[in-house]
């Protein structure tokens, strides 16, 4: 028997019962939808991720004190070690292939502007800072070398900052602000990078290392042994190949620099870019797979719900399967016909929730920073699972309709 | 069992030297049916051995609760014998498979039902077509084929109609037009008159008088009516599970004419 013909079939015993149709298929379309929405917003969110990372500088290495847990997301910093502006000069000097570098001392700092006050992260910066990090000041200007030798009492604002010290309408660059206490002149405002998944990045404040170092945060900015303490050193590499070169490289010296014995481990970590775009990937798309997969249970009741209005239509029509099998309809004809039903039921809610799910996904993307992207996959894998969950769950009742003698099916009441 | 005991048993004498050298379309010997529920034991056939010969236009009558219907259901390879052996055509029915049994009950046979068994919601010749969809015949000469089998019955102006637009006699018409679609050599119908009033019994004995005498189908039919038996030409009797009676009917009557129905 042709497919059809079994189609057309389906379609007509579905239609003589338009709502209850309709009401079993939308078990399927709400499941679908669940799952092809939240793999585009999964999938949104992890190109948005991506993104940010790529905007702060690409080949970009950071090397922090202590050591960060293999895999996991920073934050499981040692405590003891620390790195020291003649590790970073070590470094510098050391490794070849080096195409920019900066350092950095970063604190949290009071300020305050008359009455009004603001509490954000202040890093002492070198001047190549900007250029790594891909981050200029807006309007004024950055922190310079001359600030640096000369310590000046100079800050570059981030915009949240300028947002909560000044009026709207208020220069801030020129006027006197106090860290800390400590009076500082405003040279610049830095370029908005918005939020991220760190957080509000414009809360933040740059001084001349050396200022920071030296007039701002002594008491920590010190080693005991006296050396300058060093918050991040970021190296910049031509390419990915050199990086994983200057990576090892700076490694070497570092450990040389802070004694380590053979077996040690590292007391310093070193992450790239491109590591962190890794990670960050892993984590969520684990996120995105565990979304999708309690979505996937809602398709499971779904499925129920077609077996169960199957086993109904197949006990109702009793009848019409005995007369089928009277006029010569094979067990296999059967069985098709209730099975393609099924499939026909499913892949119809399937279709809705696909396009239910692309339109909730894309109508999230109207009030979020990023937008929902469906992947050609996601939309095979809906379909694919659809027509599974039709064959699954219409199977049994197939079979049982199949397997109805004829006789007994005629005399059904 | 030898043979010669089954001709005293089946044989319509009348028809006896005729058929001598045919194979049978129906060839049933020692048939029984014991339907079980639970423990009792219900015994439907109790030994039924019948020949029927192509061409022939049978009536079987009986009491109500003799086993016509469950002779009929074994006749139309819809159900199988307790014991004993049923040829079909010289084909051996209880060898056959589910697969095989469908494929006579499409090609061979056409069965019609007492209580019509049209599907609902579905136009006359959608019904009627319902077999060819299963004899993989293509769509245009489906339609083709189904409209010749209902203009046959004189059904030509009913086509798209549905069963619940149409009279009994009608509705019964639609079933046999389905039943003759595929050409089948037999027709078996149970009591096919049954739910009919006088003039649509008399309808439907027309069509099969015509079947029968133009196309040379075997029709084998139940029925309770003795006046519907008087138009065949062998009444077959049964009671209690048994045949008690074959004999011919010498004048048989004639349905069709032109107070009856216009072919
Ligand atoms: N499926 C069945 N299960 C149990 N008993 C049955 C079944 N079909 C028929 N019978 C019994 O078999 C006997 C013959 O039934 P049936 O062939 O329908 O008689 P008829 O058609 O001559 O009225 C009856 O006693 C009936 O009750
Ligand atoms: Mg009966």
């Amino acid at each position: 028997m042709l497919l059809t013909e079994l189609v057309r079939l389906a379609l007509r015993a579905l239609s003589a019962n338009k709502l209850r149709a309709f009401l079993t298929t939308l078990g399927i379309s709400i499941g679908i939808a669940a799952v092809i929405a939240l793999l585009a917003i999964g999938t949104g969110v992890q190109e948005y991720i991506n993104q940010q990372f790529a905007s702060a500088g690409t080949n970009l290495i950071g090397i922090l004190p202590g050591r960060i847990q293999r895999g996991g997301p920073p934050g499981g910093f040692g405590q003891s070690s620390v790195l020291t502006l003649s590790d970073y000069r070590a470094v510098v000097n050391g490794v070849p292939g080096i195409v920019a570098h900066a350092a950095d001392f970063t604190s949290v700092g009071n300020f305050a502007f008359g009455s009004r006050t603001s509490q954000v992260q202040v890093s002492g910066v070198t001047p190549s800072f900007a250029q790594v990090r891909n981050w200029n000041a807006a309007r004024g200007r950055f922190i310079e070398e001359s600030d640096n030798t000369s310590r000046a009492r100079v800050v570059a604002l981030g915009t949240t900052v300028v947002k909560d010290l000044f009026e709207p309408n208020e220069d801030p660059i020129g006027q006197v602000v106090r860290i800390n206490g400590v009076p500082f002149t405003v040279i610049g405002v830095m370029e908005s990078k918005g939020a991220s998944v760190f957080g509000d990045q414009d809360a933040i404040a740059f001084i001349p290392l050396f200022t920071a170092q030296e007039r701002l945060f002594q008491r920590l900015a010190f080693a005991r042994t006296g050396e300058r303490v060093i918050s991040t050193i970021y190296l910049q590499a031509a390419s990915d190949e050199d990086r994983l070169f200057i990576q090892a490289a700076a490694r070497e010296i570092l450990r040389e620099q802070h004694r380590l014995k053979p077996d040690d481990n590292d007391d310093f970590s070193i992450i790239s870019q491109a590591e962190l775009i890794e990670t960050f990937g892993a984590v969520t798309s684990v996120l995105t797979i565990f979304l999708a997969a309690i979505a996937a249970i809602s398709l499971l009741v779904g499925g129920i719900g077609i077996m169960n209005i199957m086993l109904v239509s197949v006990t109702e029509r009793t009848r019409e399967i005995g007369l089928r099998k009277a006029i010569g309809a094979k067990p296999a004809a059967i069985l098709s016909q209730f099975l393609i039903e099924s499939v026909v039921l499913s892949v119809i809610g399937g279709i809705a929730g696909i396009v239910i799910g692309i339109g909730g996904a894309l109508s999230v993307s109207r009030f979020v920073d990023f937008s929902a992207v469906v992947r050609p996959e996601a939309v095979v894998l809906a379909v694919g699972f659809s027509v599974a969950v039709g064959v699954f769950f219409g199977i049994y009742p197939a079979r049982r309709a199949s397997r109805l003698n004829p006789i007994q099916a005629l005399r059904y009441e | 069992m030898s043979t010669t005991t089954l001709e005293q048993i089946v044989a319509p004498s009348a028809l006896n030297g005729k058929h001598e050298d045919r194979t049978p379309v129906i060839e049933v010997r020692d048939v029984t049916k014991v339907y079980k529920m639970g423990t009792v034991e219900v015994h439907a056939l109790r030994g039924v051995s019948l020949r029927i010969y192509p061409g022939e236009l049978v009536a079987i009558m009986g009491p109500s609760g003799s086993g016509k219907s469950t002779l009929m259901n074994i006749l139309g390879c819809l159900d199988q014998p307790t014991s004993g052996t049923y040829r079909l055509d010289g084909v051996d029915v209880e060898k056959l498979n589910d697969d095989q049994l469908a494929e006579i009950r499409n090609k061979k046979i056409g069965f019609v039902f007492q209580s019509f068994n049209l599907l609902p919601r579905t136009s006359a010749i959608d019904n009627v077509e319902q077999p060819l969809i299963y004899a993989g015949v293509p769509a245009r000469e489906r339609r083709e084929r189904a409209k010749v089998a209902l203009e046959a019955v004189g059904l030509g102006n009913r086509l798209h109609h549905h069963p619940n637009e149409l009279s009994g006699g009608q509705q019964q018409r639609v079933a046999i037009a389905r039943a003759l679609v595929n050409n089948p050599a037999l027709i078996l119908a149970d009591e096919p008159t049954g739910n009919l009033d006088s003039k649509s019994g008399a309808e439907v004995m027309c069509i099969f008088q015509r079947l029968n005498m133009e196309k040379g189908i075997t029709v084998v039919f139940v029925t309770h009516d003795p006046r519907i038996a008087q138009h065949t030409r062998r009444i077959i009797r049964i009671a209690d599970g048994q045949i008690v009676g074959d004999e011919p009917v010498l004048e048989p009557l004639i349905a069709c004419s032109d107070r009856v129905l216009q072919l």
